[in-house]
């Protein structure tokens, strides 16, 4: 394993921001940790990063104790925050060589190094600017880039796309998978089921400081079940009885919600359960006021997973 | 890595700021500037030197040592800027000696101040000040001076790890001037009321600035007490004592960034 944790307990106050947290990764791969705000996802990246001490448990992250070995760490990973940690007054190529000089490279191996990340982060042209003029995406991936510069064994990516558009996003994914086809195990941090899909091989869902699931991405899809289809009905239509109806017609439960008057539909495949949603509201003459299709929220998902086990033990 | 050889780096990147936004530094040497002529000229007309002596010849050390004290702003400032932004974090995760950070800031306040100084005693010689003592002198009371802006280095850098917020740094900017006034750096403190003169006396920066009037040759408008007797000795020993104090407190509050 390339990074371990067992049992990690951090306590701020009355807040448990880790409550025995366990993460086993293999190298080479890209592990998600998925988590809503205040999951306590960030806490273990710094935990890990050696940048905070826990209150209990241990961590190795390659091959070295947190604690007790944490300058062998530093050596062997990237750590790139939440906020994009370059120094905005300096260049994109500044930033690089000083980095590569702090992780102990000579000025002439640094500036090498730092033009063949630019190159490799599609970053050559805005080489010599000002960071601070630079958009989101690019400053990410200069970020990336920084985090990179000694091929680390271990990157630790905290949301790396929060608060990006979409074609940043995009970017920033691309650097990720180019980091982890170079053999870099990479923990990435994030609030979105997508992304954890799109780029890791596994996922540890988080929730109040510890492990919820852990699991393939497919084998949590399956989990937590498919697309949601969610009628918001017409305020002078009946809620349950619309429900007991409509669940009738289409042959899958419809789950109300008397807050926003509407009903959901957990579907397998969202197109063709659509449908016969459609159909049936058709036969019985209702309009709905709206009609959504959508993947399953984190909500859902948290909901999904923290009560499967209590449910199978009933 | 070395602590020194990483601090070297990181002093390297502070001074680039510097060739990049090279409008920080000149707006502060102005600023410097500014207060002298303000002073030399505006208000000394009516300013006194007790033991006589010219104004501008007394004011000129005083303004010296102010600049070095004002440097507590840039130096907070600077520290809180980096801890708010996630590099302290970024520079923390990286195999570097844990005194890298401090020595960075250290290194390059210092040949910052170093340029300040050049700058204000090239513009004193200018509107007429005078050196009267020997070369040797001259050059203990530019040390003392740099040696003095070392200790307000070490409570700039406490400050901003420790009070990363934005008003920690507006409380050191407002601070500074009460501090740097009641002080003889402008007026001798033989004109103050006299409980008001006493404070002003021991304040460290009334040492540094009578100790640079002594070694510079200049009327330093204190005839009795402590400070007319080893003004060099006081320049010595308080920035010694604040260093001692703010030098472990700046390292503890970098190593307490581990428990946030």
């Amino acid at each position: 394993m390339n990074l371990e944790a067992e049992g990690l307990q951090k306590r701020y106050g009355d807040v448990r921001a880790l409550d025995g947290f366990d993460l086993a990764v293999p190298p080479g791969v890209i592990h998600g940790l998925l988590g809503p705000n205040g999951a306590g996802k960030t806490t273990a990246v710094k935990a890990l990063a050696t940048l905070i001490d826990v209150d209990a448990g241990s961590a190795r992250v390659a091959g070295f104790d947190v604690r007790d070995q944490a300058a062998e760490v530093r050596r062997r990973i990237g750590l790139i925050g939440q906020n994009a940690a370059v120094d905005e007054i300096l260049g994109g190529r500044q930033n690089l060589v000083m980095f590569g000089r702090l992780y102990g490279l000579s000025k002439v191996d640094a500036r090498a190094k730092a033009d063949h990340l630019l190159d490799m982060f599609g970053l050559t042209e805005a080489a010599e600017r000002a960071v601070s003029t630079y958009s989101g995406g690019m400053r990410r991936r200069l970020d990336i880039a920084a985090g990179f510069i000694l091929t680390p064994a271990v990157l630790f990516l905290d949301e790396p796309t929060t608060g990006l558009d979409p074609r940043a996003r995009n970017e920033v994914w691309a650097a990720v998978r180019e980091v982890a086809e170079a053999g870099t195990t990479v923990l990435l941090t994030t609030q979105y089921l997508d992304e954890a899909d799109q780029l890791a091989a596994r996922i540890s869902v988080m929730n109040h400081g510890r492990i919820v699931a852990d699991d393939t991405p497919a084998a949590l899809k399956r989990q937590i079940g498919g697309d949601r289809v969610t009628v918001t009905l017409a305020a002078d239509t009946s809620l349950d009885s619309t429900a007991e109806r409509l669940t009738a017609a289409v042959g899958i439960p419809a789950g109300p919600d008397a807050d926003t008057h509407s009903l959901t539909f957990e579907v397998g495949a969202g197109v063709t359960a659509l449908a016969g949603i459609v159909r049936a509201l058709d036969d019985l003459g209702l309009v709905p006021e709206d009609l959504v299709l959508r993947r399953p929220t984190l909500d859902e998902v948290f909901l999904t997973l923290t009560a499967a086990p209590q449910e199978a033990a009933r | 890595m070395t602590a020194v050889r990483a601090g070297w780096i990181l002093t390297q990147r502070n001074l680039a700021h510097w060739a990049r936004q090279p409008w920080t530094p000149i707006f502060g040497l102005m600023f410097s500037i500014m207060l002298l002529l303000v002073f030399g000229f505006l208000f000394g007309g009516a300013i006194s030197v007790p033991g006589g002596g010219d104004y501008i010849t007394f004011l000129l050390p005083g303004m010296l040592a102010l600049s070095m004290m004002f440097g507590v702003e840039s130096t907070a400032t600077a520290m809180a800027g980096d801890a708010r932004k996630g590099i302290t974090d970024r520079f923390r995760s990286l195999p570097i000696g844990s005194a890298s950070v401090a020595l960075g800031r250290v290194g390059a306040d210092l040949a910052n101040s170093a340029v300040e100084l050049l700058v204000l005693i090239g513009g004193g010689l200018l509107i007429g000040w005078q050196i009267t003592s020997d070369p040797a002198s001259a050059a203990l009371a530019v040390l003392l001076l740099l040696f003095f802006r070392f200790s307000m280095l070490w409570i700039g850098i406490f400050v901003g790890l420790a009070f990363r917020g934005e008003g920690a740094t507006m409380a050191v900017q407002v601070l500074v001037w009460p501090i740097g006034f009641l002080s003889t750096a402008i007026v001798s403190a033989e004109t103050m009321p006299g409980w008001l003169g006493a404070i002003a006396a021991w304040n460290p920066l009334s040492a540094t600035a009578t100790a640079a009037r002594e070694l510079f040759g200049n009327p330093t408008g204190i005839t009795e007490g402590p400070l007319a007797d080893s003004a060099v000795w006081l320049a010595i020993g308080w920035p010694l004592l604040l260093t001692a104090v703010f030098l472990p407190l700046s390292a503890r509050a970098y190593r307490r960034l581990r428990s946030g």
